[in-house]
């Protein structure tokens, strides 16, 4: 068989989207004299922070505030030496590792179920786990504690991993992301000789990138910044996590903030680094997300 | 490549109420034969395709390919091919894994594999796009990849779902051309369904019309154009659609409007007269028996003129006529025009069962009649 030329000419290829993308040029608009300065206001804590971390303690308590004489790199040093701080930082990545990785293949799995599955009370069920998204954890706050401290997971981080493995928003995300594709793609895959399992492998797994890249950076965000369930979950230094951790440099008199500062900073680089390499996926992801 | 058998097939969608989508389909598709199913949107159509895919779970009936029943297999383990109206191409591969994709389910060889590939995509001229994404490939060429997936493992049964739906105009013919060519060329047994009856004339060995999951006919096209099975095939069959007029039928002499005719072997009654739009003339020079009509608009094609007129007599709201005419015939508005009707294309249906009433006998103006006796 053979292509008419007509039509070889309609089938031409077309051009590449990055040579489109290439093309667009960004110019500085009237927006830029506004934005500009809200930026430098949003980055005002942030620097604050960066320059009480390497100050004395005299020095943080000056008024009005004023830049360091010299860069005292000791606060750094001195919050590995004075507190747990290591202990705090891998039991944070190991429980806001585990909570994503779960929160991955879970939501995932939970989101294509109710997206393409079709079993008995299957909407019922949605209701009632979108429902749970109107109740403040403050309110649930007690009945986990209780349901956890059954499982004799207190001050330990099961405590803070079990809660946290899957959650509804997490399903709700990836519902609709399997809702938005076409099914053709796995009726394509099925009839092609793969399982549902091979399809979600090896057809709906490869293109889950984006909304799995906003699920893993708010579940990561969430579960690194959380301090009120690690309040009432967790008692002893070495179980803690960051966020709890931190606390502890605030006392009831006096509060040295030059560690504090140099130890929230610490804590805060790998959301930093997280946030530099993933900049654009991180924007998406609220934006898709729709919330903040 | 094998038969297709369909025994009985139905399939109700749950629901307040069920959605009845199929009823009692029967239909044998032969070793190596094109059929098309073609009917309007909401017929079933792509439902019986579903179903012989396995992407539908049957109410009740069989589905047989081969010798096998498959209703009960999954869609992976009947050995059908499918095309899609979307393509479904899996964007993340590039096309040389979307061809191999089916192979490398079935743990093909990896030698086996790259041939059957390489050699699929030459016979659709896609070597030189085997390292591109579906994303970066044209409308035409996307199908041909979708055409290339199905093809790659030599299935017993090829599925094409409005395949050519996507497409515009010219590239749907020339798709159309080579689909055709390329099932001379392997006789592979093939169901092609659309919607469009153009397709389904000019590629179907058979055609299969549907119409509210039901079976109503089923035949070469040149059959189901000239003998349609009942008025609604007489309607959906054919562009323009064939002319409707109501009349009666008494003592084998069939009145219409001011057509008066001699149709043996029809029963007394109410019946519909079908006459296709080629069946009548605007030609002065033409003898015959003739309706008066007044042109509501024409439709000029380029090589014919399309009259669209009301009969006289008839009811205001009636549905106006089609007439074929030459280039030359160019009409005015409410223009008065004298159409022959040419009785040996003359089609009688019932008007309260629809069917299509067989005649004994050729239907002939009465004074011809009386004039011959």
């Amino acid at each position: 068989m053979s292509i008419a030329p007509a039509t070889r000419a309609l089938v031409e290829p077309l051009p590449e989207d990055d040579q489109l993308e290439g093309t667009r040029r960004r110019r500085p608009s009237a927006w830029h004299f506004l934005l500009l300065p809200l930026s430098l206001v949003m980055l005002t804590p942030l620097l604050w922070m960066l320059v009480t971390a390497v100050s004395t303690n005299a020095e943080s308590r000056h008024f009005p505030p004023r830049l360091p004489h010299s860069i005292h790199w000791a606060n750094f040093g001195d919050v590995w030496t004075t507190s747990p701080f290591g202990h705090w930082l891998l039991n944070t990545a190991i429980v806001s590792l585990v909570v994503v990785v779960s929160n991955l293949v879970l939501c995932s799995t939970a989101g294509y179920a109710f997206a393409r599955l079709r079993f008995r009370g299957s909407g019922l069920v949605f209701i009632l786990l979108l429902a749970t998204l109107m109740v403040p954890f403050q309110v649930v706050l007690i009945p986990t504690l209780l349901i956890v401290k059954s499982f004799g997971l207190i001050d330990r981080l099961g405590a803070l991993v079990v809660p946290n493995l899957v959650t509804a928003f997490g399903v709700f995300l990836m519902r609709q992301f399997f809702l938005a594709l076409p099914p053709d793609l796995e009726e394509a895959g099925r009839i092609d000789g793969a399982s549902r399992f091979g399809v979600f492998r090896k057809i709906l797994l490869p293109l889950m990138g984006p909304p799995l890249a906003t699920l893993a950076i708010l579940t990561f965000l969430e579960i690194w910044n959380d301090f009120l369930w690690p309040l009432v979950a967790i008692q002893s230094p070495q179980n803690m996590t960051m966020q709890l951790g931190l606390s502890t440099f605030e006392g009831a008199h006096m509060t040295d903030w030059p560690l504090l500062m140099a130890a929230t900073l610490m804590s805060q680089l790998p959301v930093i680094v997280l946030f530099l390499a993933g900049q654009r996926v991180f924007v998406r992801s609220i934006a898709s997300s729709g919330i903040k | 490549m094998a038969p297709i058998v369909l025994d009985g097939l139905r399939k109700v969608y749950p629901g307040k109420p069920p959605v009845v989508a199929l009823e009692a389909l029967d239909l044998t598709i032969d070793d190596g034969e094109l059929v098309a199913i073609v009917g309007p949107s909401g017929c079933g159509k792509s439902t019986v395709l579903r179903c012989v895919a396995g992407l539908e779970k049957l109410s009740a009936g069989r589905v047989i390919i081969g010798n096998r029943e498959v209703q009960d297999l999954p869609p992976g383990k009947r050995d059908i091919a499918m095309v899609f109206q979307t393509y479904a191409l899996y964007p993340h591969l590039t096309v040389y894994k979307n061809l191999a994709f089916p192979l490398k389910e079935r743990h093909v060889p990896r030698q086996t594999l790259d041939a059957q590939v390489r050699r699929v995509a030459e016979m659709l001229e896609l070597t030189p796009l085997l390292r591109r994404r579906p994303g970066q490939l044209s409308g035409g060429q996307r199908q041909r990849v979708a055409m290339g997936r199905a093809l790659v493992r030599e299935p017993l049964a090829f599925l094409l779902d409005e395949p050519l739906s996507n497409l515009d105009a010219k590239l749907r013919t020339q798709m159309r051309n080579e689909i055709a060519a390329i099932h001379r060329r392997l006789r592979i047994t093939s169901i092609y369904v659309t919607h469009d009856q153009v397709e389904a004339m000019t590629l179907g060995e058979r055609i299969v019309i549907l119409h509210e999951g039901r079976l109503q006919q089923a035949g070469p096209p040149a059959e189901v154009y000239e003998n349609p099975a009942n008025l609604f095939v007489a309607g959906f069959i054919g562009t323009p659609s064939m002319n409707m007029l109501t009349g009666r039928t008494d003592r084998g002499v069939l009145t219409a409007g001011a057509l008066r005719l001699l149709a043996p072997g029809a029963p007394d009654g109410s019946v519909v007269v079908g006459i296709r739009p080629e069946g009548l003339s605007v030609d002065p020079g033409d003898a015959g028996p003739a309706l008066d009509v007044v042109v509501s608009h024409v439709e000029a094609l380029g090589n014919e003129n399309l009259i669209y007129a009301q009969v006289t007599g008839a009811e205001p709201d009636a549905t106006p006529m089609i007439l074929r005419a030459p280039r030359r015939v160019l009409p005015r508005s409410d223009e008065r025009l004298r159409v022959t009707v040419d009785t040996s294309q003359l089609l009688l249906f019932d008007k309260a069962t629809e069917l299509r009433i067989p005649l004994s006998g050729p239907v002939v103006p009465v004074d011809d009649h009386q004039a011959a006796g």
